[in-house]
This record gives C-alpha cells, structure tokens and sequence, in this order.
C-alpha cells in the first residue's frame, strides 16, 4: 500500500500548480471567465505544450501514456484554481470514449488533434428529464445506407458550447446503446449555449436527422460508457479536493486576519473547532478520493468504489462549501471574494454524475450482501 | 500509488488471520464480538496467549519482546486483532507504561518491570486524571515529597480504568510544586497499589457498571528507585505516552465487526412486509456509516504508510475524533435495532434478546469514547492549532 506520489508526478502536479497559479489569481480569473469562451486558449495551448492534454492517452495515440494518478494529480489543481479550461469535459470523457472504442482510424484522426490542443470534443449523453444513473435514451440512431442519422435532445452537454465535434450516445436500430461522432456544423444539428451555475459553459444540442459516424464498430457502448462514467467520477472527486482545500484554506486565512471585536476571529473557539470539522471533512473525502484513483491505477473499475468515493466527497463538499461561506460572513457571498465561486463548483460536481442521493442509493442496494464492509 | 497490499503483507495478515482464529479461544472472542463482559481472567488469558507468540508487544523495542515491524506490518496486526474480536494487549501495559520504561527508564528499571510488563504479570493502572485535572492535565495537584529513599506520596486520581484488577499505577506526581512552569516540576512514579496509604473506590457509570475508580494517596511511601528516568521530567514522558495512545484508540476493525453483527440482527428483525435490513431507509444509514468507515480506514492508512517514527501525524486527531465517533454509531445503530427490546436490561426469562437488553448499556457507555484519551474538543484544538494554525 502506498498512498506516496514518485518524483516525477511530484514534478508534474508542481508544474501544473505554477501554470494555473501563474495563469488566475482571483481578479485575472474573474476576467476570464466573463468572457464569451468562459476559458483561455492561452492556457490550453500551454497545457497542450506541457503534455497535459495527452495524460490520460497511449502515445500510439499521441498521447504521454501516464495514468488515473496523473490525471487526477492535474483534476485536483485544475479544482485548487478554479482553472475553467474544459480538460475533463472536452478532452478525458469524449476522449476516453474514442480512445477505448473508436477504431484505429478514428483514434488517429481524432485524438493527436486534441491533444496537441487544435481540437474540442464533448460528450452528449445526458437528456432532459433522465437522471443518473438510468441509461434509458431517447435519442435515437436510425441506419441510412452505410451510415447512420441520430434523433433527439441531450441536456446538459458540458462544454458543448465551444465543441467541434461531439461523441453522440444513440439508442441503435437494434437495441443497446452506440457511440456516434457528430460534427457541429453538421445539417440537422441545433446548439443552444448558455452558463451554468459555477460560471462555466454548456449547450442544448439538438439533433433532427443528423448524419452521424458510428464510433468503432462496437454495437454496444454501454461498458465502454460506464468504465468512462467511474474515470470521470474519481476525476470529480479529486477536482472537489483541490476546491474544498483551497476553500479551507481561505477561510483559516481569513479567520487569522478578519478582526471583530478587537481580536481576530481565531479566537474565537466556536469558528476554530467549526474549522477544524471542515478539515476532518477534508481528509476523510481526499482518502476516498484516493482510494478511487488508487483502485483504477490498480486496474478497478468498480461503479461501487467510484458511489463510495462520490458520497463521502458530495458530504464533505456540502459541508465545506456552506461552512467556508457562513465563516466568512457577508464577504463570502459576492462575487468579487473568490469563496463563493468555489462553492458553487462544488456545488455543480455535486449535481453531475449522481449526487449524494443517487450514489448512497446505489450503496444502499448491496448493504445485505456482505457482514463486513471491506475496501 | 497502490491501494493493495504486498505478497508478503497478505502473507503476514493470512498468518496473523489464523493464528487469531485458531489460539485465541472462541468463547473470549465471542465475547468480544457481542459486547458482553470480560472477565480478568479472559483479558489475562489472551493476552499471555499473545505474549507467549511474541505478539502481544510489537511496537516495543526488540530487546524487550518487541518486533521490528514495518508501520504496516503494526497496523495489520490490529485490525486482524480486530476483526478477529481478540481482546487487545492491555493497553495500561502494552501502550502506556510498557514504552515509557523502554524509552526512559534506567536498566534496572527496565529489567525489573519490562518482562512482567509484557507478560500481564503486572496489571497497571494509569493515574493521571486528577478531579481538578482532566483534559488540562499538567494542572494536577498529587504531590510526591522526597524523604530519603523514598517519596511520600498524598493526593487523589480519578477515572483510573480497571484500578480494582490492578497490581501496580503509574502516576504522575508534583516533584517541585515551585518549578516555573505547570509542565515541569512532574515525576513518573510507579507504585503497587496494595501499599500501604493507596485506597480505591469505584465509581458506578450511567451503563450500571463500573469500570473507573478514584483514587486516593494517604502517605504512601514509594521508594525512589521506582522512578520512571529522571526527577521533574513526567511531562515529557507523558506527552509521549500519550502520543502512542492516540492512533490506537480508533477502532475501525472493532466497528467494522459491530456493524456486522448490527446488520445480522437487522436481518432478523421484522419491520413492515420484509426484515430492518430490507428497508432502505435503515439500509441507506447503514451503507452511510460503513461508507464513513470506510474514509477513515483510508485515512489510518494513509497515516500508517507515511508515519515518521517518533513523529505522531497531526492528522492522527482525525483518527481519534471520529473513530471515537463512529465506534459511537455503532452502539448507536445496535439500539435502534433492538427497539422496544432495549428498555428491558438484566431481565431473565422474557422475551427480549440479550442482546437488545445490553444495546442500551452498551450505547450509554461508549459515550465514554468522545472523552477520553483527548476529548474531541481537544483534538479539534490540536487540529486548528498545528494544521490551520488558528
């Protein structure tokens, strides 16, 4: 067992640290992502420059070949700095996908492309109305000729708003669930942007008849879904981490210096001890958060882990967010003080792949069929 | 990163698996399992079926029967304990006094007390607590007056677990009552308790047991040679006995082993058209406990495989506060399974299980566990104090 980082992905966290530190202090973050793109293709093309595009891909398709670890290391600095560029939404989910079921020529045409920066994928699964985790679609695939035409309605697609091209789930003519790529400027495709409640961007992204490529020529996605959905899971938690360390750290800071009655807040035992159960929230959701990542590098991929992980990280993000807002007073809820943006970040998290609900449900349907609980 | 252990780590816990299994005997560890009284006899009993294996004092050093284990190997061989419902080493001996003799004392004193120690020859009972001197500690009042080769001990301690089996205490006496500081000017005494001058009283609790006592020093005379290291210096062994006393109050693998049992009453009990455990409502409490055990496993874990030797982890504040916590939900979890069933306690001959009747004892006791070895306020002082420096 060994919860200990190498030397090299040391260097890798660090080198990502400097970039988003150099890149977004508060103030030049709020320009940022006021703009229309919500995110800066400076940063990404430094981030492509770095190789963190191409973390999560073998190097057959032109990536670095590293791991889950990697990844995440980079997903809890990306949620420290409240970085907005879209890596989990438009380059490790649709293009995890690709990777694991697209066929040799579609991973070469498409993936060196998004890593190297010059390309945005998004995945388009979610549709009103449905929540996780059914898998029930309506958006459907219809054959015509070789090819096939996709009909329906998916809401939200997480960054779809600046997507060239998406990865598409479609029920198939003959059942079960297929993978398409669709272009944004293909004929019968409609988008609707807007902004989401932690600032960032998505789309409604409207199909009627839209030609569509089937990705690879598995007819059956869904496992391929479900082994991206427990990667994407663990990368949410280590993401929620690094916000909720950093909310932590805000407020200790603030407590140190805010004065109120002659003396700063830190003396004050009630805030102090209401800090300190922030901090034991912390810890208990970076283990689980760890123990997701540590059990995909070690070749899991287990739905049940990824639950454990989501409900004691949605917990603790709950508790951290509300207590970091309420400790620093009226300050914590303008949107100039950068606490409350990481509230609602987490908040966000919290509603995307399944909440704390969804995730104990989940837990809950196999308390009966073991004595011990058991990592 | 790695979550698993190594080959030779399962080797070690499957070794330590059977052994627990297998030598410890089986109405000891069902004890164990269900909550229900131990007797002297049956901590003695294991403890010198332990000691006689070398596994009852691991974390001393070599020389004095300890184990030069890995921080792993030490943690495996808890939560084994653990999960095995082995009554743990007595922890007056194997934790407290045994390590502070070890590390302090003078040869003699070592070669006197460290075998007798180990071997649960010697039961200790720990006399720190004093009615004016609990979570502050270093205000305590017991005074120890040199009078040629002896101390002349007067004063009184409270909350000294297990004092009616104990042979000897290790007590924290004032040496110099004008030193400086409240922290200095205290000795590490050991002493029999049948001396001449030593009274004890237990003290009932709200479970109707006793497991406490005061204590009370009329003149006692204790010869010098019974100090622990040197004159004056008690509060740095105390610091560092309470340093060990920390990581190993946290319990998951007992709690574990109590929510497994808590889980097959729950499958026994009827509750509208199935049994408790089929009711999701009390399934989804159930599944969020064992979640939150679960962190903390991870948490000890990462503790255990990145613990600097000597250097207690500041994190091991969350182990104690919330282990003691969730070993509270545990009894917690037992009582509202048992239901109406907890009312009755101590009734032969009725319908109420036995152990429904000892849930409701068993969940007033372990309000115990937020108390003692640093309450919870205290660690979440330590943890404002030393991580978020507030």
């Amino acid at each position: 067992m060994d919860f200990e980082l190498t030397d090299e992905q040391v260097m890798l966290r660090d080198t990502v640290r400097d970039l988003l530190a150099r890149n977004y202090d508060p103030e030049s973050r709020l320009k940022i992502t006021d703009t229309e793109l919500g995110w800066s293709r400076d940063v990404w093309r430094q981030l492509a420059e770095l190789g963190v595009l191409g973390l999560s891909f073998t190097e057959e398709d032109g990536g670095v070949g590293a791991g889950p670890v990697e990844t995440n290391l980079v997903l809890e600095e990306f949620g420290r700095r409240l970085a907005p560029e879209p890596i989990l939404d438009a380059v490790l989910v649709p293009g995890g996908l690709i990777a694991r079921v697209g066929s040799a020529e579609q991973r070469q045409r498409i993936l060196p492309e998004v890593v190297e920066g010059n390309k945005l994928l998004a995945f388009a699964h979610a549709e009103p109305g449905v929540r996780w985790p059914s898998t029930e679609l309506r958006t459907t695939a219809t054959a015509q000729g070789d090819s096939y035409v996709l009909t329906g309605i998916k809401n939200p697609v997480p960054h779809g708003d600046c997507a060239d091209e998406l990865v598409v789930s479609a029920v198939l003519p003959g059942g079960g669930v297929g993978l398409f790529l669709v272009g944004l400027d293909a004929a019968g495709v409609v988008r609707k942007s807007y902004r989401t409640v932690d600032g960032q961007r998505g789309a409604q992204i409207e199909f009627d008849k839209a030609p569509a490529e089937l990705l690879g020529d598995n007819l059956d996605a869904a496992s391929a879904i479900e082994s991206t959905t427990v990667h994407a899971q663990a990368g949410l938690c280590a993401e929620s981490v690094g916000a909720m360390a950093e909310a932590l750290r805000l407020t200790a800071e603030y407590l140190r210096t805010r004065k109120q009655f002659g003396v700063t807040l830190s003396k004050f035992q009630t805030l102090t001890q209401r800090a300190a159960n922030m901090y034991v929230s912390l810890e208990l959701a970076r283990s689980m958060s760890l123990y997701a990542t540590a059990s995909l590098a070690d070749g899991g991929n287990d739905t049940v882990v990824a639950s454990r992980a989501r409900l004691q990280v949605g917990r603790a993000a709950r508790h951290v967010g509300q207590e970091a807002i309420q400790m620093h007073g009226g300050i914590g809820v303008t949107a100039e003080y950068p606490v409350g943006h990481y509230v609602a970040r987490l908040t966000a998290i919290e509603r995307t792949l399944g909440g704390g609900f969804e995730h104990l449900r989940v837990l809950t349907a196999g308390v009966g069929d073991y004595d011990l609980a058991e990592l | 990163m790695k979550i698993s252990l190594s080959p030779d780590e399962v080797v070690f816990r499957d070794e330590l698996r059977k052994f627990y299994r297998t030598e410890i005997p089986e109405d000891i560890r069902e004890r164990v399992k269900y909550g229900r009284e131990l007797s002297r006899d049956d901590i003695v009993t294991a403890h010198k079926i332990l000691n006689d294996h070398g596994l009852a004092v691991p974390n001393w050093p070599v020389e004095w029967g300890g184990k030069d284990w890995t921080p792993m190997q030490r943690h495996i061989w808890q939560d084994e304990l653990q999960l095995a419902s082995v009554p743990e080493p007595l922890t007056f001996n194997a934790q407290m006094v045994g390590p502070v003799i070890a590390q302090f004392g003078s040869q003699e004193v070592k070669q006197r007390f460290l075998p007798a120690t180990a071997a649960l020859d010697i039961w200790w009972c720990q006399g720190f607590s004093e009615p004016d001197a609990g979570s502050d500690l270093a205000s305590l009042r017991t005074t120890a007056v040199r009078d040629g080769d002896s101390y002349i001990v007067n004063g009184q301690k409270i909350w000294t677990t297990l004092a009616q089996y104990a042979d000897w205490i290790f007590c924290l006496v004032r040496t110099d009552p004008n030193a400086p500081k409240k922290q200095a000017g205290i000795s590490f005494l050991l002493f029999d308790v049948k001396s001449p001058g030593v009274t004890i009283r237990p003290i009932k609790l709200i479970d109707g047991g006793y497991e406490v006592n005061e204590v009370f020093f009329e003149n006692v005379r204790v010869p010098a040679d019974q100090l622990v290291g040197e004159e004056n210096m008690g509060w740095t062994y105390a610091k560092f006995l309470l340093g060990n006393e920390r990581t190993g109050i946290t319990g998951v693998g007992r709690t574990k082993v109590k929510i497994g049992v808590a889980k097959d009453y729950a499958r026994q009990t009827k509750s509208g058209s199935g049994t408790l455990l089929e009711d999701p409502v009390f399934a989804a409490r159930i599944a969020e406990l064992e979640n939150e055990l679960l962190a903390l496993e991870i948490t000890q874990l990462r503790v255990v495989s990145n613990s600097v030797e000597g250097k207690p982890n500041p994190a091991s504040s969350v182990l104690k506060l919330r282990g003691s916590e969730l070993q509270q939900a545990a009894t917690e979890l037992l009582l509202d399974i048992a239901g109406q069933d907890a009312v009755p306690v101590d009734a032969d001959d009725i319908a109420s299980p036995g152990w429904a009747q000892r849930s409701g004892p068993g969940y007033l006791n372990y309000r115990k566990t937020t108390i003692y070895g640093g309450s919870s306020e205290v660690q979440r002082t330590i943890i404002a104090s030393t991580i978020l420096g507030l």
